[in-house]
């Protein structure tokens, strides 16, 4: 860090202040996985790492994301491994296949369209006004309707080109994702009245021991649209309890 | 702010042309900055090859009016912007698009080099002990991002295209740390003169030039490891006495 300043900011940040800001370093949130398998709710599909809710709780801590992408990779790739060999391969539905590589070379040949860039620059701003490091109710109702305007723009994207390392097309294709995570980000932030760890909100300053309780968890609804349920949280098991009571 | 002119190669593995374009400048930027600005306004479709943006991922090598250089770490200001700054992918390797140059020709080679082949833990505990003085030797060599500059700018590869029979600055890096390894037992030294070709190198320090984690290359690994090969290979006095001991024998 020490060479970084000195080599971009000419700054010696060992005798000058730097400035220090918050920013989005992390998802704490993610695909919903079995916590000894690593498999979603989706059979044979399983996920690890950031991309995975699971052990960072409230906020993650330095450190802590690799040895989760090591230890639950480890896990995922074995019970990947154990499903595939007792499911052999699955039937693959070839007429979704070829909606889906249609649907995702329609950007190039949308004239007229727009720059996919443009529309992520745009969610970006809106979620860090909206959605960012202080909450509040209103904002992130705002958010919603913004991110309804966003998605209706994201249909309509034009890339030139070919498939052949293209950034552009990747990032058109990256916004569908982005829209989705976005939108379970601000309604599980805007159900959780209280703050806690990462997420803080101006109008419920203070820790809630209720929503301690349970996990929100998010799912496409049967009208396309998104629900929203709770999940109890285990009770701890006794082995886990000892340890936590021995490290005081 | 001002506005800047970028000169960027565009193209596949068989053709290419420089294309310019504009885009404004501010403060603290580096060229990096540029050609994402110039990707998001003018070419969604320009390729490059960037991850960390803090100079340790060694992806963003380029050629930047000519010289080689970690976009990520190249600060406008010390570039003159009054006339469009090139950026051409880096040539020791195949181009496949635009700024992206295929360097997996790297990754065959990191393979052809001996393992790593400790000797057996000799402390009571069932490890090992080594002196830092020993330790602190190989460090510098672990810096090593293999952003691949270093074998960009060597004319060995660059101009004269050895690849074949040199494995370049970045793996003599590599046999270095492994050679000096206060606990490695393998000998490469016959590999560094035959299949490394070690003796390609004519020590002009154009990597150790180039290099954006300022690893000494040229005088603490390179020469080194010639040493090595000339103590073993080329000493005039144990030339004299095994052709000595070989009449000896032929009598």
């Amino acid at each position: 860090m020490y060479h970084q300043f000195k080599q971009l900011a000419n700054l010696d940040i060992t005798t000058t202040p730097m400035d220090v800001g918050p920013t989005t370093h992390y998802v704490m949130g993610g695909i919903r996985v079995n916590a000894d398998t690593q498999e979603s709710t989706v059979p044979g599909l399983f996920a690890a790492g950031e991309c995975a809710a699971g052990i960072n709780g409230a906020n993650r801590l330095g450190g802590n994301s690799l040895s989760d992408l090591i230890v639950f990779g480890k896990r995922a790739g074995e019970h990947a491994a154990i499903f595939a060999k007792e499911n052999g391969h699955g039937t693959l539905d070839n007429a979704a296949i070829e909606q889906t590589a249609k649907a995702a070379l329609e950007p190039f040949d949308r004239d007229g369209g727009e720059n996919p860039y443009t529309i992520q620059h745009d969610l970006q701003e809106m979620m860090q006004a909206n959605v960012g490091i202080v909450r509040q109710h209103d904002e992130m109702v705002e958010a919603l309707n913004g991110l309804d305007a966003l998605k209706s723009r994201a249909a309509r994207t034009f890339v030139p080109g070919n498939i052949d390392f293209n950034p552009g097309w990747h990032t058109a294709l990256d916004l569908h994702n982005l829209l989705i995570v976005s939108e379970a980000i601000a309604r599980a932030a805007i159900e959780r009245k209280e703050s806690r760890g990462g997420h803080f909100r101006d109008d419920f300053p203070g820790k809630d021991p209720e929503f301690a309780k349970f996990n929100y968890s998010l799912k496409k609804s049967a009208d396309g649209g998104m629900e929203i349920s709770k999940i109890p949280i285990p009770e701890m098991p006794d082995y886990l309890k000892e340890v936590i009571d021995e490290m005081g | 702010m001002a506005k800047a002119t970028f000169s960027i190669r565009r193209g596949g593995r068989e053709t290419a042309e420089m294309v310019n374009y504009q885009t404004e400048i501010s403060e603290g930027m580096v060229v990096l900055d540029a050609v994402h600005q110039i990707q998001a306004e003018s070419a969604p479709d320009l390729a490059c090859r960037w991850n960390c943006k803090a100079g340790k991922c060694g992806s963003c090598s380029a050629e930047i009016n000519g010289m080689p250089k970690l976009m990520c770490m190249t600060r406008l200001d010390t570039i003159p912007l009054d006339q469009p700054v090139t950026i051409e992918p880096i040539r020791a390797f195949p181009p496949v698009k635009d700024l992206i140059a295929d360097v997996s020709w790297n990754y065959e080679v990191k393979k052809r080099i001996k393992k790593f082949k400790p000797r057996e833990p000799d402390a009571e505990d069932g490890t090992w002990r080594m002196l830092q003085e020993d330790v602190d030797r190989v460090q510098e060599f672990r810096k090593c991002i293999e952003c691949f500059l270093c074998q960009d700018v060597c004319h060995v590869l660059r101009d004269h295209d050895k690849h074949e029979e040199f494995i370049g600055p970045r793996f003599l890096v590599y046999a270095a740390a492994l050679e000096m390894h206060p606990l490695d037992t393998e000998d490469r030294t016959g590999d560094l003169k035959d299949m490394h070709g070690i003796g390609y190198c004519n020590i002009t320090k154009c990597c150790t030039k180039v290099c954006p984690e300022h690893i000494t290359i040229t005088d603490n690994a390179i020469i080194p490891l010639k040493e090595r090969v000339v103590d073993e290979y080329y000493d005039p006095l144990k030339k004299l006495v095994n052709l000595f001991r070989k009449r000896k024998q032929e009598r």
